[in-house]
């Protein structure tokens, strides 16, 4: 039986089932990275996919794992596309994928709470994903991958995962010719 | 390993007489991210404590990240077929043409943060006015790199205040490390001629204009760090057109060992 031919619907759906390698909880969907999908003749697809983090060595993997994906489902040509313009933000978690974090035991990004640290800018409050306290405190803004921060929790004693906001910052004015 | 290439982003045409400056500018940045990227990996597994092993890590993966867009940039430049591989492990020292300051090797952790500390104070205003940079290209790569070093400049702020305004030994180290990394700053705010003529067609910024805010985050940090802000005096340069200090060979043969020994190899 000749397969039926991929149409973009389907590549999105196909993306679906394919889970960032490092949370893994999170399709490449859910995560943002997936910035458009083309079919310019049959069987051949290109995806456009936008680094998280710049050295995130994930990013290698994502396009190998979206290759494979769609040449084991009828694709013949893959081309995988980078663009860095408009840069990622923690924004294009979907609000799904912000869900499965928590379920996962990871925090997900959080908006500042408005206190302001005079040298270093906005703090923020993370819920323990365990038990929603908001008591806790940051161990290191560096955790085990590239995108996340490291914090623990002052009530249930649980140190835990926090998915980093990650936005570009507010421009400054200079002056002009500077 | 699967390499996905910014092949969304189509070249811009920039006057012949620009081409070879944006070409060593862009290499000169590229090398300034791989070396220091460099010496950061060169403490995975030695950190003084796991938390900061890991955070300085982390940071020699952004520049590392960084370094490989500007090395794949610079070589569709230069087009004569040399990959972003090529640049970064089969060119010699003097080919290499980051400043100094971040080829000084790690010493203790306050020559590390110090290091790194200066570094980011000149690193995050530049990359703010790269953002405006008339080319496409070098803008998109500073305002993905911008949103990261927002971290790096937090952790060596942070660092240099809990070791400056801290224990006796930690600011005698900490003072240590100033007096011999202070005189490499200044050739990051140095502009060669050909950066010049960049600067004038509005492709970066003018590298002194970059000083005040560096200065500025200086002076906010040691205030709180009580540290006294060194007084300018003697800059040693020289690594921005090759003259490397000794540190940058003993560098390189590590990071190009496997290349040159077994040339062509793969992940």
């Amino acid at each position: 039986m000749k397969p039926v031919p991929l149409t973009e619907q389907a590549v999105w759906h196909l993306l679906e089932d394919v889970p960032d390698p490092e949370v893994p909880v999170l399709s490449v969907l859910d995560l943002g990275v997936v910035r458009a999908v083309k079919l310019p003749a049959e069987g051949q697809v290109e995806v456009t996919i936008t680094p998280t983090y710049t050295g995130c060595p994930a990013m290698d993997t994502i396009a190998a794992d979206i290759r494979s994906k769609l040449l084991s489902e009828g694709a013949t040509q893959v081309d995988i596309r980078m663009q860095l313009t408009p840069p990622w933000t923690t924004d294009w978690l979907s609000d799904a994928g912000k869900r499965k974090l928590e379920a996962y035991g990871i925090a997900p990004p959080v908006e500042s709470s408005g206190d302001v640290n005079a040298l270093f800018g906005e703090v923020v409050v993370v819920h323990c994903p365990q038990c929603k306290s908001r008591n806790t405190v940051l161990v290191s803004q560096f955790g085990s991958t590239a995108c996340k921060a490291l914090y623990k929790c002052n009530d249930c004693l649980e140190p835990f995962d926090y998915f980093k906001c990650l936005k570009p910052p507010v421009r400054r004015n200079f002056a002009p010719g500077t | 390993m699967e390499q996905p290439t910014l092949t969304a982003h189509p070249p811009q045409e920039h006057p012949a007489e620009l081409r070879t400056p944006l070409f060593h500018y862009v290499l000169h940045l590229a090398d300034t991210h791989l070396v220091l990227a460099h010496r950061l990996s060169e403490l995975c597994g030695h950190g003084p404590v796991l938390e900061q092993d890991m955070a300085m890590t982390n940071i020699a993966l952004d520049l590392l990240g960084t370094a490989r867009n500007l090395f794949q940039y610079a070589a569709e430049l230069e087009g004569k077929g040399r990959t972003e591989d090529d640049l970064a492990y089969l060119r010699g020292v003097t080919e290499y043409r980051n400043p100094l300051l971040v080829e000084r090797p790690n010493g203790d952790f306050a020559h590390t943060v110090v290091r790194q500390f200066l570094f980011d104070a000149w690193h995050v205003p530049l990359l703010e006015r790269l953002r405006d940079s008339g080319d496409h290209r070098l803008s998109a790569i500073a305002t993905q790199s911008l949103k990261e070093a927002h971290y790096h400049i937090q952790w060596s702020g942070e660092w240099m205040i809990r070791l400056g305004d801290s224990t006796e030994e930690a600011r005698r180290r900490t003072e240590d490390a100033l007096k011999e990394c202070w005189s490499y700053w200044g050739e990051l705010f140095t502009m060669s001629s050909e950066e010049k003529a960049l600067h004038a067609a509005g492709l970066m910024p003018d590298n002194a204009s970059l000083r005040a805010d560096a200065s500025a985050h200086v002076e906010r940090v040691f205030t709180e760090a009580t540290l006294p802000i060194p007084p300018d005096g003697y800059w040693h340069k020289g690594g921005k057109e090759g003259r490397h200090t000794e540190h940058l060979g003993y560098l390189l043969a590590e990071l190009q060992y496997l290349q040159r020994t077994y040339p062509g190899q793969q992940w």
